[in-house]
């Protein structure tokens, strides 16, 4: 009897383990086929990032095998002859990118001054939201009305001013045709403002207003307190705000595509069309016959992507390193 | 002495000037871009823009039904292709991975394709899908757009998801629960408004891309419901048009143009508004 009862209990008790462990095992394949299941998802950003290099690459062969090193030096871009340069493309690119942020950097600190230092909050709420609208724009649409508003007001106002006055330049010299690189920058500055605004409001905002009173309280200007305490507090953020901006830049398409004109010649005048690599791509690719048209064309993403990547990771370690240097200084 | 502080204030003055001004013409601008797009836009704007079909220049009541449905086609696809691999990727960062060598690298190789210009994408998926089937396919196009939602779905994730608080993760696991349950019942829930947001973000930039599907969807004059042919959407079909010396078309282009944006902005807006209550 006695042992009977025993024996039930064990048999309760064995019950009972066992379908712990049946639970435990659930439950362990439950972990081990979510942790899989999502380990699949980031070694698939691997595979996409290694497929891009490897296709790109090997999709360049043909051009990079034909012209050489002298690809990237070459000036002459002849699909008739087949010979093929990368520089007109290459240099139209970061000129455009680099005039673009000329324009924008400026305009995007002085944004953010207005929007955390100046204005009120029922003026700053309003303005930050039509920031954000010119975000959100395509760029698809700026090259639109790059071409047909914007590139006619300047070759009929901006361009016969600059050349009045700046004419002895050799960037301002020519027929202001309005379509050309200055266009092209000006309208990549608009579009890369909003993003370099957006990000040097939200660093300005977190400086800690001791630091900013302090400035004011031994009598700093708005200016002086902006200039000798909020920019240097906030540089390793603002530099990376900024390459992000240069980074949009290089890679644009549309907005570039429809108002720079695609010209293969190298000019010093900025009236002048021009062409970038992300351009030619958008106007040639689909038109491209013959292999190594096709080949050079892909050299020509290769090397924007690479250049993209390059800024990236220039921008990276500028970031760590002023961080580095923020903690030691603090 | 004095003129040390007269100098002081009219560089103040100078300078809160030139940040006002900046202000302004960025409103300028913007306004000045939305104007025209509302001008024009709305001039082109009829019934039959929404239901026809592209006809040749100079004939009455032509349309971009086809290229509109495209449109939702392909990122709709893209939709399906990006966001749950970008959840996965970001589940494994925020929770398995964490800091870890391979977390590492994958958040790097994240950032590298979310710096890669969209066009080089494009050529990606070119020389992956179309040059080897030697057709250029809507199929083609949603990859493209995908891979360009794939790393922002990832970073959002990642970001939200290492924002919940431990305690709310340790306290799950206090009750029971076993680690899967408690990643995707505790942990993602609570990180899932500010995942919307993400995606809201990411379907509304790819919604608005043009150059990834230049050469992979191509463009149709034809309904594409196969998406293993070529396929209208509204952002080529807008570039073929806005490029054409045909006033009709330019003006079709403009109506394009405003769809667009108005539903890029609206997204936009929706998502940002998510996100502030959210937060």
């Amino acid at each position: 009897m006695g042992i009977d009862v025993i024996s039930e209990r064990q048999v309760g008790l064995v019950s009972n383990e066992s379908r712990a462990n049946a639970r435990r095992r659930t439950s362990l394949f439950g972990d081990r086929l979510l942790r899989a299941a999502t380990l699949c998802g980031a070694l698939f950003l691997l595979l996409v990032v290694a497929g891009m290099a490897i296709m790109l690459i090997h999709g360049a062969s043909t051009a990079l095998g034909h012209f050489g090193p002298s690809f990237l030096g070459s000036q002459s871009w002849d699909p008739v002859r087949e010979r093929f340069g990368a520089l007109p493309s290459l240099l139209g690119t970061i000129l455009s990118a680099g005039l673009a942020l000329l324009l924008a950097v400026p305009l995007s600190l002085g944004i953010a001054m207005f929007l955390t230092e100046l204005a009120p909050a029922w003026l700053a709420r309003p303005v930050a939201a039509a920031v954000e609208v010119l975000a959100a724009i395509p760029s698809i649409i700026y090259g639109m009305w790059g071409l047909f508003v914007l590139a006619p007001a300047i070759a009929s106002h901006l361009q016969p001013l600059l050349s009045r006055h700046l004419g002895w330049l050799p960037l301002f010299q020519g027929p202001p045709m309005g379509i050309g690189m200055m266009t092209a920058a000006i309208v990549l500055a608009l579009m890369v403002v909003p993003y370099i605004a957006a990000v040097a409001r939200d660093l300005f905002t977190m400086v800690p207003p001791s630091i900013k009173e302090a400035a004011s309280g031994v009598g700093a200007t708005r200016w002086e307190v902006m200039w000798h305490v909020v920019i240097p507090f906030t540089r390793s953020g603002l530099v990376g705000a900024i390459v992000l901006g240069l980074g949009r830049a290089l890679g644009e398409t549309m907005a570039v595509t429809f108002v720079i004109g695609n010209s293969h010649h190298i000019s010093a005048s900025l009236y002048k069309p021009s062409n970038t690599i992300a351009s030619t791509l958008a106007n040639e690719f689909t038109e491209a016959t013959g292999g190594l048209y096709v080949s050079s064309l892909i050299a020509l993403a290769l090397v924007l992507f690479l250049l993209t990547f390059v800024i990236l990771a220039i921008g990276r370690i500028l970031v760590s390193r002023t961080a580095l240097q923020g903690e030691r200084a603090t | 002495m004095k003129r040390v502080v007269l100098q002081r204030k009219l560089v103040n003055a100078l300078m809160v000037g030139l940040a006002t001004a900046s202000a302004v013409v960025a409103l300028v601008f913007l306004g000045w871009i939305l104007a025209t797009l509302i001008r024009q836009g709305l001039a082109g704007l009829s019934v039959a823009w929404f239901i026809e079909l592209p006809k040749p220049t100079g004939e009455a009541d032509a349309g971009m039904a086809n290229a509109l449905v495209g449109t939702i086609q392909v990122v709709a696809m893209a939709i399906g292709f990006g966001v749950p691999i970008g959840l996965a990727a970001g589940i494994y960062l925020a929770e398995f991975g964490k800091g870890g060598r391979l977390s590492q690298v994958v958040r790097f190789v994240a950032d590298v394709l979310l710096g890669a210009p969209s066009i080089v994408i494009g050529v990606f998926v070119y020389t992956l899908m179309v040059r080897p089937t030697g057709h250029f396919s809507g199929l083609a196009g949603a990859v493209a757009l995908g891979l360009l939602m794939l790393p922002i779905v990832t970073r959002t994730t990642d970001e939200m998801m290492r924002l919940v608080p431990v305690s709310l993760r340790e306290a799950a696991l206090a009750l029971g629960a076993p680690e899967w349950k408690m990643v995707l019942r505790v942990s993602l829930k609570a990180a899932l408004p500010g995942i919307t947001t993400g995606i809201l973000l990411a379907i509304a930039r790819v919604g608005g891309e043009t150059a990834p599907l230049l050469f992979t969807a191509l463009n149709s004059p034809y309904w594409s419901l196969n998406p293993t042919e070529p396929t209208a959407t509204l952002n080529v079909t807008m570039f073929n048009y806005a490029m054409s010396p045909y006033a009709d078309w330019r003006a079709m282009a403009w109506s394009a143009a405003l769809v667009i944006t108005t539903g890029v902005v609206l997204l936009t807006l929706l998502a940002r508004a998510t996100g502030r209550k959210a937060r």
